[in-house]
């Protein structure tokens, strides 16, 4: 009986704490499905009084933010993400199938070199590089500086992707008349396919969110992502206007959100199997 | 169709020999079994075939087209490998129409062609599945169908049946002879399993540190194994080894053990000049050319009875004779009656002598 009550005991007590960890994260969640329609939406949570679109109608009356949102951050997340699964991909493949001497050590030097030199300790140096280079104030140098930045871990996800694949499924290919090209082009990609939608919608996310890189190499507001047009919904003072901020975050959240509804719905996040071992 | 001739052929990684300066010659139209324990080099020679691997000496012709260093794509080949690689993002029909594919063939075509050729090796039925939804068994058929499909000049299986189980295996083997035979293409085909060669080939080589050890008809490995290496490893259970002393006098020749000996008067003609007195040599004797005899016959050596395994159709019956084991296989429904002290007769038409080196002693 004892410990019948103190098992009870012990499982309340261990719900009520868990939804108070949950709360932590869904509450901003909960904020940002009902603040957008509240024409007095305040920092808590409260259903509005009357639901109304006239925030959005306001925020897409700032073609500023608006182009920040469907064109920059589009360019600037698109190029990296492309640019990162490409490279990525090529690399990783390259890395398990070369005889590289060492190339494990380069595997892991890249991870480890990435995760030591953080973006923002190394933004001055990036920052005169790109200025040598000229490339101030364009979404490619965003888009360069991104990509640099994530693609050691995503060779290192990826390679773990490519390595899953044997061997004798490109020698077959071989034997069977295809040339090295095809080999990659016909079997490795298609498998390795799911390992890429990853590394796409991880680099998109990270671009997407991205606010400082943007906010210190690019200076017209015409190239500028949405994570920094975001503040154009501040007053001059510096307070945001809570109302267009959070309908402005909610369309910021969308493509993110569709995108990954879209691969999971195309590809899947998931893995072929097949082999007979 | 081509046959393939290797000359001087090496293969090194690093400072390991895979393949030491080997030579043969396959036939158009043959089946020949590489055969060797796992490292012995059966798998790099066959890798060496399909251009997989690049020697570091010597020269292979396919035909007559010198091919060292040519790549896989140049050298019209089919290869069955022994994961079966069946890529698993394509269905059957495209696994199988894959070498068309690359060769360019009109999609209807080669959909056509690989309907053909499942058909006929039975998973006709199986076309719009993936690799991942159908049997081991129709795995190996698939991949053997994408070997044929472009009628290559030469067949590669690199231990096709090791995935399959006991009973799938000789069924696939029977079919494998069976299909080989019908297309009439060379075939070079790796295993360590020294029944499977056997049955499958025209001619064996068994290989060992990465040199051809003997290179032959089946039977003619079998009975005149050119080493105890090759004794040992064909057959199962294996020739017996039996080490002997040669007593040559003037008018008499006696193969001697501590537990027995054997009057081979009658062999010192056939011995005359090829072992001395004081020699030591291996008696080589197949189990089933040992028979149960008695005290006092010739060519008798003594043992006690170790064990007896029923088999069914043949008996194992096993000595102890001195240090060694010899085993005796018995054919007949009924276990032969034995116990104790057994006298073995040997078969002396089928008695085989190894120097204490390993080489088959040619006797005259």
């Amino acid at each position: 009986m004892n410990r019948t009550a103190r098992f009870v005991i012990g499982r309340i007590a261990f719900y009520v704490g868990a939804c108070l960890f949950a709360s932590f994260f869904v509450l901003p969640l909960l904020w940002l499905t009902v603040a957008p329609f509240n024409s007095l939406a305040t920092l808590s949570v409260a259903l509005p009084e009357q639901w109304t679109l006239e925030n959005f109608r306001r925020v897409f009356a700032n073609t500023f933010a608006i182009r920040a949102l469907v064109q920059n951050s589009v360019i600037q997340a698109g190029g990296a993400m492309i640019l990162v699964t490409v490279a990525a991909t090529l690399a990783a493949y390259a890395l398990s199938r070369a005889a590289i001497k060492g190339s494990q050590v380069i595997t892991y030097g890249l991870v480890l070199f990435s995760s030591v030199v953080t973006g923002t300790a190394a933004m001055v140096p990036i920052f005169l590089m790109v200025h040598r280079a000229g490339l101030i104030d364009t979404h490619l140098a965003v888009i360069l500086v991104f990509t640099g930045g994530l693609l050691p871990a995503a060779i290192f996800i990826m390679r773990d992707f490519v390595d899953s694949i044997p061997r004798s499924y490109e020698e077959s290919a071989l034997v069977a008349g295809a040339s090295p090209w095809r080999v990659f082009n016909d079997i490795a990609l298609p498998i390795v396919r799911p390992g890429m939608m990853v590394i796409a919608v991880w680099a998109f996310v990270n671009v997407w969110g991205g606010f400082l890189i943007p906010f210190i190499l690019l200076r017209s507001p015409e190239r500028m992502p949405a994570a920094v047009a975001i503040y154009s919904f501040y007053t001059e003072a510096g307070t945001p206007l809570i109302t267009l901020t959070a309908a402005y975050s909610l369309l910021y959240t969308l493509p993110v959100l569709l995108l990954y509804l879209f691969v999971n719905w195309k590809y899947g996040f998931r893995f072929f199997g097949g082999i007979k071992s | 169709m081509a046959g393939v001739s290797f000359r001087g052929v090496s293969k090194a990684f690093g400072s390991v020999v895979a393949v030491d300066d080997v030579s043969y010659d396959i036939h158009d139209g043959e089946f020949v079994c590489l055969l060797g324990p796992s490292g012995c080099g059966k798998t790099t020679t066959l890798r060496l075939i399909a251009g997989l691997e690049q020697p570091t000496g010597g020269t292979i012709h396919i035909g007559d087209a010198d091919v060292t260093m040519v790549a896989p794509k140049g050298r019209d080949i089919g290869m069955v490998f022994q994961d079966y690689a069946l890529y698993p993002h394509m269905t059957i029909s495209e696994n199988i129409a894959y070498p068309l594919k690359v060769r360019g063939i009109s999609k209807e075509d080669r959909a056509k062609r690989a309907a053909e050729v499942a058909a006929h090796l039975q998973i006709g039925n199986l076309l719009e599945r993936r690799p991942g939804q159908i049997s081991g068994g129709q795995q190996q058929r698939t991949s053997v169908a994408r070997a044929v499909v472009h009628k290559p000049q030469v067949f590669l299986f690199d231990e096709p049946l090791s995935n399959l189980d006991a009973k799938l295996r000789l069924e696939a083997r029977g079919f494998l002879k069976h299909l080989q035979q019908e297309l009439g293409v060379t075939a070079v085909y790796v295993t360590h399993d020294q029944a499977e060669a056997m049955a499958l080939a025209d001619r064996i080589a068994v290989m060992d540190g990465g040199r051809i050890v003997q290179m032959a008809p089946p039977l003619e490995v079998y009975h005149r194994p050119a080493t105890t290496f090759v004794a040992n490893f064909l057959g199962s259970p294996p020739m017996n080894l039996l080490p002997v002393t040669i007593e040559r006098t003037a008018t008499h020749t006696r193969f001697v053990a501590p537990t027995f000996s054997i009057d081979a008067d009658e062999w010192s003609g056939r011995l005359k000049d090829r072992v001395e007195h004081g020699e030591e040599v291996f008696l080589g004797v197949r189990p089933e050319h040992l028979g149960v005899g008695r005290e006092g016959d010739p060519w008798t050596m003594k043992g006690e009875l170790y064990a007896v395994e029923p088999l069914g159709p043949e008996t194992l019956v096993t000595l102890s004779v001195g240090d060694a084991l010899a085993t005796l296989r018995i054919f007949g429904d009924e276990p032969p009656e034995v116990e104790g002290t057994v006298h073995a007769t040997i078969d002396r038409a089928n008695l085989r002598l190894f120097r204490s080196s390993g080489e088959r002693i040619e006797l005259g």
